[in-house]
């Protein structure tokens, strides 16, 4: 997967922003135009495939990527939208141009393909007739993975050792679901992390945890 | 102005703009379905449902316990729920344990009890920092805890929301629970600092 969404623990970002109470949802009018747009694109690939939209985000370019917040979304629902060719590429940019008066031709509205896939059930809960592997109380490992696609195990956590602090509701493995390739639901666990675990002996004490798929763990011997 | 150049970035207003126009003439996207989403976002999912489910547990212990027990369906109560509220569990702080969410990944957050995640929450520092240094972070942005408070950190990622019950200030004890949900911010219920007497 590509890191550049995955912040937890990057360096050099310089002091975190002071929180305002009257700070608007929407700060200017396109940010919430933006939103719907992305909102509702998802809905016309296959499903309304969060994941995807996720593993969209994490694949734009570091401008695109940090062009704001609901730029950012823009820039993955476009992407999303040219890859099932429900617009060509360059359709969103041609218009741009036409909108601010330059002579552009745009590019003819392609034959849609999108992917072969519809979700079980809506939301991402799913039943698992299995037994949960890991008990609560139970160390386990969070696997050393480097997937190539999209994947919710942090890079920060990866070797790393823990405990089950809770057994959160099964859910579908965003890992294939981001891809359009199944749902494979697995059991979620809350796991706990010590912070000398993570960051090593000088850490600051606390305590971290983070929800993890049940194939993303392995038991501690 | 250059045509071509990668320096030549579109303004983003106008992408937008490009993109609602591109897929409104194919009846992919209707607008007043956009302004209906732009406008409950803006009105009526916000913090201040949050407010009501924590002022709700601060007068009524049997409704805390439900909330501590079952988030989702206690904060369903009051008509709570929807996008990004699939399974809400609650976490209560305390003055021994102080719970702060943050999402390391995206920018996971409860909309259907806080609404739309603030700019700070979705800023690289913060999602990068938080879980690394918290005593740090949480002292820039005005949350000095003691040294004796244990602090943890969830980092949302899975389609798990995190909620925080902060503690009831002192001396509003008499209060109706309209007046406490008043006092509720959005920033204590995401765990960045304490709910403070009037």
């Amino acid at each position: 997967m590509n890191r550049i969404a995955d912040l937890g623990g990057t360096e050099g970002w310089g002091r975190v922003k002071t929180p305002t109470a009257d700070e608007p949802v929407f700060a200017q009018e396109w940010e919430g135009r933006a939103f719907a747009l992305a909102l509702l694109s998802m809905g016309r690939v296959s499903g309304r495939n969060l994941d995807a939209f996720r593993h969209a985000l994490e694949r734009l370019g570091r401008p695109e990527y940090f062009d704001t917040y609901y730029g950012r979304w823009l820039h993955a629902a476009e992407l999303m939208l040219v890859e099932s060719a429900i617009l060509a590429p360059g359709a969103v940019e041609a218009r741009a141009r036409k909108l601010r008066g330059e002579d552009v031709d745009e590019p003819p509205v392609p034959e849609p393909n999108k992917p072969d896939y519809a979700p079980t059930a809506a939301g991402s809960l799913r039943t698992v007739e299995d037994a949960p592997r890991f008990a609560v109380g139970e160390r386990v490992r969070a696997k050393d993975l480097e997937p190539k696609g999209h994947t919710r195990l942090p890079h920060y956590l990866r070797g790393h050792c823990g405990t089950i602090e809770m057994i959160q509701p099964a859910a579908l493995l965003p890992d294939t679901h981001a891809h359009f390739l199944g749902e494979n639901a697995q059991h979620v666990y809350t796991v706990r992390f010590d912070s000398r675990e993570l960051w090593g002996a000088d850490a600051q004490p606390f305590a971290l945890s983070s929800e993890l798929y049940e194939s993303y763990l392995e038991p501690v011997s | 102005m250059s045509e071509t150049t990668p320096a030549d970035r579109l303004p983003i207003e106008l992408r937008t703009e490009a993109l609602e126009q591109l897929l409104t003439e194919r009846g992919l996207v209707d607008p007043s379905v956009m302004d209906k989403f732009i406008q409950t976002y803006e009105t009526s999912v916000g913090p201040m449902n949050g407010a009501k489910v924590i002022a709700k547990a601060w007068t009524d212990p049997d409704y805390r316990e439900r909330l501590l027990a079952d988030g989702t369906a206690a904060i369903a109560e009051l008509g709570f729920k929807g996008p990004q509220g699939e399974h809400i569990v609650v976490v209560e702080n305390t003055p021994q344990r102080h719970n702060v969410i943050v999402c390391t990944l995206c920018s996971c957050y409860p909309w259907p009890v806080l609404g739309l995640p603030p700019s700070w929450y979705k800023d690289p520092a913060y999602r990068a920092r938080v879980v690394r240094e918290p005593r740090v972070v949480l002292a820039e942005m005005g949350l000095e805890l003691p040294a004796d408070t244990e602090i943890v950190v969830r980092d949302s990622s899975s389609e798990v929301r995190w909620l925080v019950l902060p503690e009831q200030p002192a001396g509003t004890e008499d209060l109706s629970e309209q007046e406490l949900a008043g006092l509720v911010t959005r920033d204590a219920m995401v765990g960045v600092a304490k709910v403070k007497a009037p």
